[in-house]
């Protein structure tokens, strides 16, 4: 087919959400109706490109890039527009697709203050198409386009829309309102990461034999990278890039912060897609085309997963908060991906692929469900909750299901993840420290008992037992139909992939075989 | 010795000239109610000598004269467009912010479009002489600008101390000058260049030549308001009328680049080790400095000041990086230096545009008057957005690949005195992030105060900020357009 051949279906999946938010700018912002509709349509057509991406894409040579292509872009530079994708960033293309779309839809009767959809749905689009670039990127400088144009709607959404209480900034001892120390914390965090992966990526174009900054043409040239003395110094730049949009320990302050901050879809599309912007970077970029250097740091990346892991789940437990316990519980979860990812080995990274795509359902949802029950009732404090599954059944049992799925619940998406990552670290790579990766295992399965803790715990809090006085003649209405309708797609592919992990291993099983093999030699 | 003149070659500049005269002679012409038709005599005369300098492009003759002192090719014929273009821009800013003003409309085009002129002269110069000349055709002017706003006390200031550290600033260059012509008995810069590298290998006169060339830097130095000759900026910057701020920050700083590259890389090739380390101090105390005291800034245009400070050390970045590679990058630090020239040229005047447009809702220089100004204005704030996230080098805006040329040929150095200065530049601009953020933060997410003026931006205001905000979207996405300009800019290696 032709939208196939050129890139032109992927390059459409970019432009179409651009296209988009510009018609939005244009549109007179007392028609809500038809704002809302045009972004709609914009991001269901943008699903329906990633869904037909799915369909021709050819699981049979999941490690080839598909779909693609290369142009010239700028010449002086070497810099091309190279796009394609393989079985690791197909998933997340359509990751990214699907949450968009189920974000809208929540927002159809969902504007936290101060309202302007026009506005936030423009941003959402804009956003989409900074995500779905990164992941079809194929080129260090377009890679690195993608990446930082998704921080500029971000920005915006948490500085206008994002929590007005106000709060102490630690140092300097000023008040300000949350939203605004947060959405500068996110962009100062990940901006001096990517100033660093920059530098990486410079390195990497310099030093490679025949200067390129395509990524599979870099990756060719693996092994001449790996003879260079400094090889371990780029590897840092890209790391610190990464890790901190991953986020990893001790680089993930800005996290909780943001995601509490930041207005319920914000903190969806963060945890869902924005997240494994850093772990698809490790997959992608850093391990295929260092392979040496990545193997001296893999030791390194795995005790800090697990510190992540750990500190993640005891950080929930002191939360009093609900939103921002589920923020904590992402960096513990991302623990685990980045545990996966550390172990250099096929079962590792097809557990981090798996894991990315189970986290940005899973925790997508409790952000939802954070979101709408804040909604309600006007706090978040877990304290004066409880009695949910009383008040609102439907609300109540999704939240019961979804925190199941979150800890890792056999059948359910979230399974999978953690549990291939520890068996992963029970045989590592060759060269790697087994006794090292081991003990991580260890404590990688005491982190899966504290994350089935705080999860009941916080189940325990907020759904279950009788409703305070505070909330006992409350009449708050149930789950209303937007809210299904952004929800049980999510359900859904919560049970799918737990019964069927094919669907995603199909797509990443051949392409991370084939990455393994190219860089560690099987 | 032979004085004929190519007047083809000539054209750009006697365009200018004669529109300096005609700018002078409608002034005295035309009732006062019409006097804006001297800013559209220099509108027009600009729009001519650019036409100019296009078909010289396109006949691709070069011309040299004076012996080799005056010379048109493609580096200088692609610096003249630059500085045609800022200064155009700097001229739709000026015309409805003079005309309110209502004295001296003559005279202020006059004396803007003579430094245009000087700008002109520096690009084709290859000798200390003429480069002399047309430096301080580009300074005098100013100085009389800056303190345009008589009755305002800070304008005066901003007069007074531009005039005397400017002339500090001449006499240390022309001291430097001097001194060069002592040594090798050339003011030609390829024959200095030939003499000087025996002059350096002598013992007896190489410390004569290292201050000599250290003088002369620091004369360049004053005029691009490089850290720790910058203090006259800050005061300079707030008191002059905004629209000679903006040329002060954009074109007379791009004066100063100009003349230090044809001096650095034409006229001392061989003393990369003497400038090469003075100019890596200067950078990274210029980012650094720059930065850390923007960040405390409350009124706008003093921010910008300091922000132009490091901005201007981030282009000083692959001169650095080619000295530190013995000279093999030499023609993509030249290309870097000129493509963020080239960039910032649009971003920071368009930053000044969105200023002069803004003041009306302000009514304030404090950025903190800037609050809510997206419910006032929300198109007005949509383009500040533009210009200042495109200053911290936020992609898609133009601002990214400024940056990007210029960490690419401190890494391609190889060298660690280039990816020291790229780390450095990487943590400056981190830094540079938050104060430009602080803008936008003001604008869109804090409360207006105030109400909104319903008096309409003026179309040649309008004109000013279309054409940057388009420049800085375009240049963002489509960056090989001014690569181009930077690799014919870097043919000045050539010949």
């Amino acid at each position: 087919m032709d939208l196939w051949t050129n890139g032109a279906g992927l390059s459409l999946m970019v432009a179409l959400p651009v296209v988009g938010a510009v018609i939005l700018g244009f549109m007179p912002k007392k028609g809500e109706e038809a704002i809302k509709w045009v972004g709609l349509l914009t991001s269901l057509v943008t699903l329906g490109l990633a869904v037909a991406a799915a369909f021709v894409f050819d699981y049979d040579h999941s490690e080839v890039f598909q779909l693609g292509t290369n142009r010239p872009w700028i010449d002086a530079l070497n810099s091309s527009y190279e796009i394609g994708i393989d079985g690791i960033s197909l998933p997340m293309l359509v990751l990214s697709a699907f949450v968009t779309v189920l974000s809208i839809i929540y927002s159809w009767n969902h504007w936290e203050e101060p309202k302007n959809p026009k506005a936030f749905l423009m941003l959402i689009l804009l956003l989409e198409a900074g995500m779905i670039g990164t992941f079809i990127a194929l080129d260090l400088i377009l890679f690195f386009i993608f990446f930082e144009v998704v921080l500029l709607p971000m920005y915006f959404m948490i500085g206008i829309w994002g929590d007005r209480s106000e709060r102490t900034v630690p140092v300097f001892n000023m008040v300000v309102e949350t939203r605004l120390y947060a959405s500068l914390k996110f962009f100062v965090f990940t901006l001096f990461g990517s100033a660093f992966m920059l530098l990486g990526f410079l390195a990497l174009y310099f030093n490679a034999p025949v200067q390129t900054f395509s990524i599979p043409g870099l990756i060719e040239q693996a092994p001449a990278l790996a003879a260079l003395p400094f090889a371990g110094l780029i590897f840092a730049g890209l790391f610190l890039g990464f890790a901190v949009k991953v986020p990893m320990w001790p680089l993930h302050t800005w996290l909780p912060d943001a995601h509490t901050a930041a207005p319920t879809v914000g903190s969806v599309l963060l945890a869902a897609i924005l997240l494994k912007l850093g772990t698809y970077g490790f997959i992608r970029i850093a391990i295929p085309i260092l392979p040496e250097a990545a193997l001296d740091f893999a030791p390194l990346i795995a005790v800090l997963s697990v510190i992540g892991i750990i500190y993640g789940s005891l950080a929930c437990l002191a939360q009093t908060d609900m939103k921002r316990l589920i923020a904590f519980s992402s960096i513990g979860h991302m623990g685990f991906v980045m545990l996966g990812v550390s172990t250099m080995t096929e079962v590792g990274l097809n557990a981090a692929v798996i894991g990315m795509v189970a986290h940005g359902v899973i925790t997508g949802m409790l952000f939802f469900l954070a979101g709408s029950m804040h909604h309600r009732y006007h706090t978040r404090d877990m304290a004066r909750l409880g009695g949910n599954l009383v008040l609102m059944p439907k609300l109540g049992w999704i939240l019961s299901f979804t925190a199941m799925a979150s800890l890792g619940l056999p059948g359910l998406a979230g399974f999978w993840g953690e549990f291939m990552a520890l068996l992963s670290a029970f045989n590592p790579q060759n060269g790697l420290p087994t006794g090292l990766f081991n003990t991580a295992l260890v404590a990688g399965a005491i982190g899966t008992v504290l994350t089935a803790g705080y999860l009941l715990w916080m189940l325990q809090k907020t759904n279950l037992g009788e409703p305070s006085e505070e909330w006992a003649d409350s009449n708050f209405p149930d789950a209303d139909k937007y809210e299904l309708a952004a929800w049980i797609p999510l359900l859904i592919a919560t049970v799918a992939i737990g019964v069927f992990p094919k669907i995603v291993f199909g797509a990443s099983e051949g392409a991370v075989a084939a990455l393994i093999e190219k860089a560690f030699g099987g | 010795m032979t004085y004929d003149l190519d007047y083809a070659a000539l054209a750009p500049e006697i365009i200018l000239a004669l529109t300096v005269m005609g700018v002078l002679t409608v002034d005295v012409l035309v009732p006062r109610r019409l006097k804006y038709w001297s800013a559209v005599v220099a509108l027009g005369g600009m729009l001519l000598s650019a036409a100019a300098i296009l078909m010289l492009f396109v006949d691709n003759s070069g011309a040299s004269m004076f012996d080799g002192s005056y010379v048109v090719d493609e580096f200088s014929l692609t610096m003249k467009a630059l500085f045609l273009a800022a200064g155009y821009i700097v001229l739709l800013m000026s015309v409805n912010y003079i005309e309110s003003d209502r004295f001296y409309q003559g005279e202020y085009y006059f004396l803007l479009m003579a430094s245009i002129l000087g700008s002109l002269v520096m690009a084709s110069a290859r000798g200390f002489i003429v480069m002399f000349i047309g430096l301080e055709l580009v300074t005098a002017p100013l100085f009389m600008l800056a303190g345009w706003r008589k009755g305002d006390r800070r304008s005066n200031e901003a007069a007074l101390k531009f005039f005397l550290l400017g002339v500090l600033s001449a006499a240390i260059l022309g001291w430097g000058m001097s001194f060069i012509f002592g040594l090798t008995g050339e003011v030609r810069f390829d024959a200095v260049a030939q003499a000087l590298s025996g002059v350096l290998a002598d013992d007896a006169t190489r410390p004569a030549a290292v201050v000599a060339i250290l003088f002369v830097l620091a004369g360049f130095a004053f005029k691009i308001s490089a850290v720790p000759f910058h203090f006259w900026a800050p005061d300079t910057y707030e008191g002059a009328p905004t629209p000679v701020t903006a040329y002060l920050a954009v074109s007379s700083k791009a004066a100063g680049f100009v003349g230090l590259i044809v001096v650095v890389y034409r006229a001392f090739p061989t003393a990369g080790d003497v400038w090469g380390p003075a100019l890596w101090g200067i950078a990274a105390l210029s980012m650094t400095v720059g930065n850390l005291t923007a960040l405390n800034q409350k009124n706008i245009v003093r921010m910008l000041a300091y922000s132009s400070v490091a901005q201007g050390g981030f282009m000083l970045v692959p001169f650095a990086a080619a000295a530190a590679s013995g000279g093999d990058i030499a023609a993509d630090a030249i290309s870097a230096t000129v493509v963020y020239l080239a960039i910032y040229l649009f971003m920071n005047l368009g930053a000044f545009a969105f200023i002069i447009a803004a003041t009306k809702h302000t009514k304030s220089g404090d950025v903190d008057s800037y609050a809510g100004l997206s419910q006032k204005a929300p198109g007005l704030a949509v383009l500040g957005v533009i210009f200042f996230f495109s200053l911290a080098g936020i992609p898609p805006l133009a601002g990214w690949f400024a940056k990007l040329v210029m960490f690419k040929t401190a890494i391609g150095a190889s060298a660690t005195l280039g990816w020291t200065l790229a780390v450095v530049a990487a943590v400056n601009a981190v830094i540079a992030f938050y104060y430009y953020a602080r803008v936008v933060k003001a604008m869109w997410f804090e409360e207006p105060q105030g109400e909104a003026s319903l008096e309409a931006t003026p179309g040649s205001l309008k004109l000013a900020l279309l054409l940057c905000a388009a420049a800085v979207l375009v240049l963002g996405i489509l960056p090989s357009i001014v690569s181009s300009v930077g690799a014919s800019a870097a043919q000045i290696l050539g010949g």
